[in-house]
């Protein structure tokens, strides 16, 4: 193993992957992860921490296990996002307590001030008659308001974060929409190639189900309405998908130069063998018909690791379950891989978990480098009806054994936001 | 490290309370004239707001325009004035390799729906069920876009097919710093050639202001300048809009790109702030750039935001440097997120100029060099992070 190069074929470090965490609304780590994952469990389910009434979409993959009541979306965030770092930094055996040797790169969702704390304001404001900000501005000045503040800050759950695991350097945090967990990889993977540092913490956390952020959503007509049964409503690739499941999640990686796992001693999880993005500017919520985003995005990141699509054993789709998301994938990747479709099975985890946000792509990262791991394809779910326009072997239903070496995962977002990861094995 | 590339900034793009471009902020900060604040329509906070303008020339389809809401017209036009002064306007081959690192914040709301929907819950019973229906039939559907933070590199791409990669860095001015460290960094060791940074921040708006005076920071009458805020201090929101097109000499030579100025490293950290921690982080990351410093053609253009303890602690380490001293925030405003990026940009008009603009206040100190060839642009966040860098004129 030891003879293995450390440096790529341009000369820049391998990335190897030394810890893995992962919090969804199936469990609290990674063994519990994989095992309902694997089995095909979903964690959709009806919405219990607020009132649903008047709401179109009644469901979603809340983390249910870390929350408590009138836990605003950043300290949900933070907690699950802990949950996962400790699990990743526990399993590696970096550093010491309180001391990660290198930077935190973490994409948490877009934080601002909760009703709940409006409604509060308000009510400290007594104004006289309509509720007016400059009254809520007045009342937001009392000092016992202050720690508010912290819930509506864009860097809280990054200092938080870096505060506890002593990461070094500024943490970064980051959003490039439904993509920002596999742009937060990338971010790790070029400091590294860069010098700056032998190893970093990437965390994609979302812990923001509330009224406002889905109504968002369902106003923009991007979710499922299949409200029953909740387990069945995420569909990717199925001709009666009707939209994405929001959902919560995190997932934690370490990443380190491979020279440098290697004089620890940790064992190797994975490789983080090439990142790809590709801006897209033809729409704020579709991608560009032709599919050349997607594609370069796809190359870019095979290109980066320097293989083919010849390469690739397996792809885990961003496969969303919206009619446009899905059949856009498709007709990019078709294009990448060409006749060699056939032989590359892609699945989508979001039919059980759903639609993790910011956490999607690093969640996911996650699962693929389990998947090599386990050399098991976990399946897509809630695929009764194929879309005959989809003809991807999306892994049916149930799990599926495959000599897998290296995978793909795919990451799309709003705002023309593409990013692919290649992940591998340890090379022999 | 030896093997780093240099880099330039290629293309300038500003919007402030002092008006549109850099040139006409220079103009203002060289005469000293008052800074355009207002002190009535946030009473008692004081903010900084633009001027009304057409957004025709950066943004050409009023469609677009309607699709967004200020924070992201005023970056998207910033972030066009950039391109096309660096010449990448228009131009495909280039803008397909043209990467982004955007500073933002995001979250404009509709203040009239926030309202309305309060008072209504006041009696709704219950009020969590007034509060589905009416955010359900209420909010405006395409709002959400304009409140994603990674929406105004998205309409970036979209106005301007800058399409090569893309993030969104969130988090106050270290967001800012660290959009332009790491663009200079991949630029530097090659893995980009040219790359647009920036970010808008849209202040003199109710949900800002909210948002803000949560954390007790904001300025109270009377105005003062940055540095003469007293002992509890204060910090003035501002709407704008700074971007700067960040690109590799080798890349900006072969497509004959001129250069306003060299940028060099930008070191940061970020930590709890103990007494005395401030302080010397900013003299380790001094230590960093001193070694380039030529002094007698160098000054320090400051982005304290006239926070306390931050300010104080900043300017005693400014103090102790003895390098001439502004700060651009007593003209235009605190805008988070685009501060950073905004005294770059007015860095380089220094540097451009040959000379410092007016004073004002007690920490802006010393006379201007003759010429000015040197800027250290210095970023000390309003609850943390710190950060500097160093523009060099480039000859």
């Amino acid at each position: 193993m030891a003879s293995a190069p450390t440096r790529d074929k341009a000369g820049r470090p391998v990335i190897a992957v030394t810890g893995i965490g992962i919090v969804t609304s199936l469990g609290i780590g990674k063994d519990d992860n994989w095992a309902k994952l694997s089995a095909g469990v979903s964690g959709i389910r009806r919405i219990s921490r607020f009132p649903i009434d008047g709401l179109r979409t009644t469901i979603a993959g809340t983390v249910d296990a870390a929350y408590t009541d009138y836990m605003p979306p950043a300290d949900l965030t933070t907690r699950i996002a802990f949950l996962a770092a400790e699990e990743a930094v526990a399993q590696s055996g970096i550093g010491s307590k309180n001391h990660f040797p290198g930077p935190l790169f973490i994409a948490p969702p877009p934080l601002e001030l909760e009703w709940h704390y409006r409604e509060v304001l308000d009510e400290a404001a007594a104004s006289q008659g309509d509720a007016n900000y400059p009254d809520l501005v007045r009342a937001a000045r009392q000092p016992q308001f202050s720690s508010v503040f912290a819930s509506a800050k864009g860097s809280s759950v990054a200092e938080r974060l870096a505060d506890h695991f002593g990461t070094e350097g500024s943490p970064v945090s980051l959003n490039t929409a439904c993509a920002s967990g596999a742009t937060g990889i990338q971010l790790g993977v070029e400091a590294i190639r860069r010098g700056d540092c032998q190893a970093v913490l990437v965390i994609g956390a979302d812990g923001s189900i509330t009224p406002e952020s889905l109504v968002r959503f369902s106003l923009l007509s991007a979710l499922s309405t299949h409200n029953d049964p909740p387990e069945q409503a995420s569909r990717p690739f199925s001709k009666n998908r009707d939209g994405f499941v929001i959902a919560e999640g995190a997932a934690a990686l370490v990443l380190e130069d491979i020279d440098h796992a290697r004089a620890r001693g940790t064992r190797i999880l994975g490789i983080v063998e090439g990142c790809g993005e590709k801006a897209d500017s033809f729409h704020r919520t579709r991608s560009s018909p032709d599919g050349k985003p997607i594609v370069a995005c796809i190359r870019n990141a095979l290109n980066d690791a320097g293989v083919g699509p010849e390469d690739v054993d397996y792809i885990n789709a961003h496969g969303t379950s919206t009619p446009e998301n899905d059949k856009m994938e498709y007709l990019g990747v078709s294009m990448v891989f060409g006749d060699r479709l056939k032989d590359v099975p892609i699945s989508s985890n979001k039919s059980m978990i759903g639609h993790t946000l910011t956490a999607a792509g690093a969640v996911e990262a996650a699962f693929t480098l389990l998947t090599l791991q386990h050399q098991r394809m976990p399946p897509t779910i809630n695929y009764d009806i194929p879309d005959p326009a989809i003809p991807f072997d999306v892994v049916p239903n149930v799990a599926r054994d495959k000599r897998m070496r290296r995978a793909i995962s795919n990451s799309f977002g709003f705002g023309g936001q593409n990013v692919s990861l290649v992940l591998a094995q340890e090379p022999a | 490290m030896t093997d780093r590339r240099e880099v330039w900034i290629t293309g300038v793009g500003l919007l402030t309370c002092l008006g549109e471009g850099l040139e006409a902020a220079w103009l203002h900060l060289d005469r000293g004239d008052p800074p355009p604040y207002d002190d009535k329509t946030f009473a008692p906070n004081i903010v900084f707001p633009m001027k009304p303008m057409s957004f025709d020339k950066q943004i050409a389809k009023k469609s677009d325009q309607r699709q967004m809401e200020t924070w992201q017209r005023i970056g998207v036009y910033a972030a066009g004035m950039a391109l096309t002064e660096a010449g990448i306007t228009g131009n495909a081959e280039l803008l397909d390799h043209t990467d982004m690192i955007i500073s933002a914040s995001g979250g404009e709301r509709d203040i009239a729906v926030d309202t309305a929907i309060l008072t209504g819950m006041r009696k709704a019973v219950p009020p969590s069920t007034f509060l589905n229906q009416h955010l359900m039939s209420d909010l405006r559907p395409t709002l959400f876009l304009a409140q994603l933070p990674n929406m105004l590199a998205g309409n970036i791409s979209l106005v301007h097919g800058v399409v090569g990669a893309s993030r969104t860095f969130l988090g106050e001015e270290a967001a800012g710093l660290d959009s332009v460290r790491i663009a200079q960094a991949r630029i530097a060791t090659g893995q980009s050639e040219v790359a647009l940074v920036g970010g808008a921040y849209h202040g003199a708006r109710w949900d800002a202001v909210i948002n803000i005076e949560l954390s007790g920071v904001l300025l109270k009458p009377p105005f003062a300048p940055v540095w003469d805020r007293g002992p509890k201090g204060g910090v003035t929101l501002a709407t704008m809009s700074a971007f700067l097109v960040l690109e590799s000499r080798d890349h900006a030579q072969a497509r004959g790109a001129r250069p306003r100025a060299r940028i060099g490293r930008v070191y940061s950290d970020s930590r709890a702030r103990e007494p005395g921690e401030i302080e010397s982080t900013l003299r380790r990351l001094w230590k960093e750039i001193s070694p380039d410093i030529h002094a007698r053609e160098a000054v320090i253009i400051s982005g304290a935001s006239g926070a306390e303890p931050a300010t104080s602690a900043e300017l005693s380490v400014l103090t102790e440097i003895g390098l001439p001293v502004r700060n651009p925030g007593t003209y235009i405003g605190h805008g988070l997120d685009a501060q950073f990026v905004a005294c770059l940009a007015i860095a380089c008009g220094a540097i451009e100029h040959g000379k410092l603009f007016a004073p004002a206040g007690s920490g802006d100190r010393g006379n201007s060099p003759t010429p000015l060839r040197q800027a250290a642009v210095t970023s000390v966040g309003t609850w943390r992070g710190e950060g500097m860098t160093l523009l060099e004129r480039v000859d």
